[in-house]
């Protein structure tokens, strides 16, 4: 059968620190994703983009309207964060299914590493937008008597985040490991195919998610 | 019974009585926005945008459950 899908599996000892799977994988993908965009914005013209350049403008202008639709202001404050958050989660939850590759998002450590972001960036954002004080003044918003469950929202956020998209992933790939074990080799397609779905569906809300609680935090919409 | 047999117990107890209450609430959810959409379909973008956050925000609670059942079966502080 399968193994524990709350341990991972140790590839390499890099001196005395363990380097487990999916710290390669990770520095795989972002190493892949920094070097095909540096090969795709090479070439950038106003005046007859080549293909490459209109996928590309595409992409970033669906991402800049989805972040401006659901922060409800002008996404390009924003864009970078939450667009390669997308891009990085798209890629990750579809490379379970490369044949030897394991999502690294289906690790918890993953999963908890993104949360941290999204919740650190979304502070730093919202004192940076708004002071402060006022930034403070936000948490004791109806009365300061729903300062400590205010607080306490704040992480629970964050790790619900991590906890659903460590869970989705994983959960997925492990079904799809025990119907492996227990039937043949062409049995588990249909569930690879609709992991792809759920895969880009968990790095939408992912993102959607974040985009939410920045906007929150910088107060261009109610705090959720 | 020892330990190990009544935590397979409460894995299985906790996914089947933890997936109750958010398949029928995901149903209600799904179905308001069906008649929403049905309703006034110019709105369908606002809304499935919706839905998706609210479908993720109440199958957390399924996903607890089975982060609950994985660790009394592969990481259990007891047995």
């Amino acid at each position: 059968m399968t193994g524990s899908p709350l341990t991972t599996p140790v590839v390499f000892l890099l001196g005395p620190v363990p380097v487990t799977l999916p710290v390669v994988v990770t520095w795989g993908l972002m190493a892949a994703m920094a070097l095909g965009s540096a090969l795709a914005a090479r070439r950038l013209r106003v005046e007859r983009p080549g293909p490459v350049q209109t996928v590309l403008e595409l992409v970033v202008e669906t991402l800049r309207r989805q972040i401006a639709e659901t922060m409800q202001t002008d996404a390009t404050p924003f864009l970078p964060l939450l667009g390669t958050l997308f891009l990085y989660l798209a890629i990750a939850n579809l490379s379970g299914l490369v044949p030897g590759l394991k999502a690294p998002t289906a690790s918890l450590e993953t999963a908890a590493a993104l949360a941290l972001v999204v919740l650190l960036s979304s502070q730093a954002l919202g004192i940076r937008r708004r002071g402060l004080w006022a930034y403070l003044k936000g948490f004791a918003h109806p009365t300061p008597l729903l300062l400590p469950l205010n607080l306490l929202s704040e992480l629970t956020r964050a790790f619900s985040l991590s906890i659903r998209l460590f869970g989705n992933v994983m959960s997925g790939e492990f079904v799809i490991a025990i119907v492996l074990s227990l039937a043949g080799l062409f049995v588990p397609v249909p569930l690879m195919a609709l992991e792809l779905l759920l895969g880009l569906v968990q790095a939408y809300i992912f993102t959607v998610l974040a985009a939410v609680f920045i906007g929150g935090a910088v107060g261009t919409i109610e705090r959720g | 019974m020892d330990v190990h047999g009544i935590s397979i117990l409460g894995a299985a107890l906790a996914v089947s009585v933890g997936a109750i209450g958010p398949a029928l609430a995901e149903g209600r959810a799904v179905a308001a926005a069906m008649e929403a959409i049905a309703r006034q379909p110019e709105a369908a973008n606002t809304l499935s945008r919706t839905l998706f956050v609210g479908l993720a925000m109440i199958e957390t609670m399924a996903i607890y459950c089975l982060v609950i059942a994985l660790l009394l079966l592969f990481a259990n502080p007891f047995a």
